[in-house]
């Protein structure tokens, strides 16, 4: 009679023996037909692309620094890096969640259209770009042209902003708690409204942090370059 | 009485002072859709040296000539295959009517080839439409989602459009409809003025690992074309090969646009004739031709500039402006109900006339091509565009093959440069064929 004992509920890769192809096919075409959910990726060692594309309700910890655009495009799926990102760590995620316990590089989260980017050190520039519905908490600060050109979506930023947030932004809302050393054409600081607050809370409570809502600012678009006019181009 | 002494400037004519006088008035500058409208050296001015006694020609109507092409075959596991060397180029859904969209898919379908997307995302209607469907991935990422990249044939990075190197998409905000700023995730109305750098990698050894995270999410199956507008032609092919492109597509200067600064169309970027030439040169110092296909865009619109371009080197052509113009675009009339009905009047209040049109950008197309007005979108019914449509690009395919078979080619792509002279000086150095009549390519040590 056959040996009927359940398979295994995870799967490892080391990546210091498996190859990156064989992790991203797994990851895409195996791991939910053999009842997978949950894979251990070890040694990554700065390597790029790992996990991205997934499409499915998998957790993915990955154990060490990665390359540029881990968990890109992710839809459904939790990425935890237990370590830092390169570029582009979660760009144009779609839903899902993805963590980096460490610092990320440029660009994180850059285009998401949704879910939720932790990133629990710092992020450098251009945070948050062109964002179009996903949420973003950074425990940290942020560098320069974050949340640039960002259509939509969330970004909390607990530490401070460096130059040009915000630049050109269309309906995202940004949260910060230090200093922004300026913001970006067209954006502006409003008033923390009740529901500000409460969005703030929320947030910071997905991703583990207690910081205190009222301690943030609310900066959105003017919406002075919405349309065409001449008195609204001269700063570009 | 005398008559006036009427002598117009050459610097200062009729219609530089009336932009002058404009900018004067509005501080704006002026925003238009289509090509270049100026002169520029094209493949009008290259000729066929055909067969004659020291080459055999193929019968016309009876012998075979192969126009099969095959493009992304240097990496991926399925690359595409056409059965003619035209492609309909990336124009976006906003640009143009869903039912646009959908023509352009029905009429490509039938004749073999393949559509491409546009800033704004994929559409179901060009999805099911298109057989072959080359999705693209703007700086704007307008709309850019993972299941559309999976259900693509191909990916094309756009680095940047012939009619506008180094500039930003445009849609003005008539055109920002409710369908097309959810899809673009925009406010409705807005004014969209996109990115022209792409939020997630910077130069061209970032393209390399961005190439590899989009074979990684597709498996290594579709092909990755990248595409750039016409300026460093040489250098823009070569880096692009260095990053891993399958295809490579360069867009000339006459390339057209939905929308852009008339400055940006009318003086940046280099002509298709000369971006051609300097593609192959690129292809061939790496020794690539073959291995990664280049598609060459930007005012191609006959059979005639098809095999031109590929007796230069080009492996497939992609055509914008010419396909819109085949569903309607400056005619003076639309059909309704089976019957012409004139679109004279819609051009007047427009301030133009057919044949002189290039209003994409306000949205108010008379002939319902480049529209989101809901009446006016109805002007062009997809299955009449894609009739036209496919009249024609098999009408361009066929002088394609006329000509190779007077060349003595069983295959269109057997067309090469010794078959190709040119008529001026300056053709002649910028496609690198000799000067009609001599043995002369300028630039050239003999």
């Amino acid at each position: 009679m056959a040996n009927l004992s359940p398979l295994p509920a995870s799967r490892e890769f080391d990546l210091a023996r498996d190859s990156l192809r064989d992790l991203n096919l797994y990851l895409h075409r195996h791991a939910v037909g053999e009842g997978i959910s949950r894979i251990e990726v070890r040694n990554p060692a700065g390597a790029h692309s790992v996990a991205c594309g997934l499409d499915a309700q998998l957790d993915v910890q990955i154990h060490g620094h990665v390359g540029y655009y881990a968990a890109g495009m992710n839809k459904h799926a939790s990425v935890t890096v237990h370590g830092n990102a390169g570029p582009g760590a979660a760009e144009n995620m779609m839903s899902g969640r993805v963590h980096v316990k460490g610092f990320a590089s440029t660009a994180a989260g850059a285009s998401a259209h949704g879910g939720l980017l932790i990133i629990e050190g710092d992020a450098s520039l251009r945070c948050g770009i062109s964002l179009k519905g996903g949420d973003i908490v950074v425990g940290g600060s942020v560098g320069s042209f974050s949340a640039f050109m960002a259509q939509a979506g969330r970004m909390v930023i607990c530490g401070d902003a460096e130059d040009a947030l915000g630049d050109s932004l269309y309906e995202a809302v940004i949260y910060v708690r230090g200093k922004v050393r300026s913001l970006g054409a067209d954006a502006r600081v409003e008033p923390m409204a009740a529901a500000d607050r409460a969005a703030v809370k929320q947030l910071l409570s997905l991703a583990g942090l207690a910081y205190d809502p009222a301690e943030f600012k609310r900066i959105a678009s003017a919406k002075s370059l919405y349309h065409w006019h001449a008195d609204a181009d001269q700063e570009y | 009485m005398t008559a006036p002494h009427l002598e117009e400037s050459a610097g200062f004519d009729r219609t530089t002072i009336e932009y002058i006088q404009r900018a004067a008035a509005s501080g704006l500058y002026e925003i238009r859709g289509l090509g270049a409208k100026r002169r520029v050296p094209n493949f009008d001015d290259l000729l066929f040296l055909a067969a004659s006694l020291s080459r055999y020609p193929l019968e016309g109507y009876r012998e075979r000539c192969a126009t099969k092409t095959l493009l992304g075959t240097r990496f991926a596991s399925r690359p595409i295959e056409l059965a003619i060397p035209i492609t309909v180029a990336g124009m976006s859904f906003g640009a143009l009517s869903a039912r646009v969209k959908e023509a352009l898919g029905r009429a490509a379908t039938e004749v073999g080839t393949s559509t491409t997307t546009g800033d704004g995302g994929m559409t179901t209607e060009e999805r099911t439409s298109s057989k072959t469907l080359v999705y693209q991935c703007l700086p704007s990422r307008y709309g850019f989602d993972p299941d559309d990249v999976r259900r693509a044939d191909a990916i094309e990075i756009v680095i940047g459009q012939g009619a506008k190197p180094g500039g930003g998409g445009m849609l003005l905000g008539q055109k920002v409809n409710p369908r097309v700023a959810r899809m673009r995730t925009l406010p409705e109305g807005v004014d969209q003025r996109s990115a022209s750098r792409h939020p997630d990698w910077t130069g061209p050894d970032d393209l390399v690992i961005k190439i590899k995270e989009l074979r990684e999410i597709t498996d290594w199956e579709k092909p990755i074309y990248v595409k750039v507008g016409a300026t460093r032609v040489f250098n823009d092919v070569k880096l692009a090969v260095h990053a891993g492109a399958d295809v490579i597509v360069v867009d000339g200067m006459q390339g057209g646009t939905a929308a852009t600064q008339t400055v940006f169309i009318e003086h940046v970027g280099i002509p298709t004739l000369a971006a051609l030439r300097q593609a192959i040169d690129a292809l061939d110092d790496l020794n690539m031709r073959g291995t990664v296909q280049l598609i060459i865009s930007g005012g191609i619109r006959s059979g005639a500039d098809v095999a031109k371009a590929l007796a230069m080197g080009a492996d497939a052509v992609a055509i914008g402006q010419g396909v819109l113009i085949a569903l309607g675009c400056n005619s003076d009339s639309y059909i309704a109900g089976g019957e012409h009905v004139s679109a004279v009047e819609d051009y007047a209040r427009l301030g133009t006339a057919p044949g002189f049109c290039h209003h994409c950008h306000t949205g108010k197309c008379p002939v319902g091509v480049t529209t989101q007005d809901p009446a006016l979108e109805l002007r062009l019914d997809p299955a009449v565009g894609a009739k036209r449509l496919k009249n024609y690009l098999k009408t361009v395919n066929m002088e394609l093959t006329t000509i190779a078979r007077a060349c003595g080619k069983q295959d269109v792509h057997h067309l090469e440069k010794e078959d190709l002279v040119a008529l001026t000086v300056e053709a002649a150095a910028m496609a690198g064929v000799p000067l009609a009549g001599t043995s002369w390519i300028p630039g050239r040590q003999t």
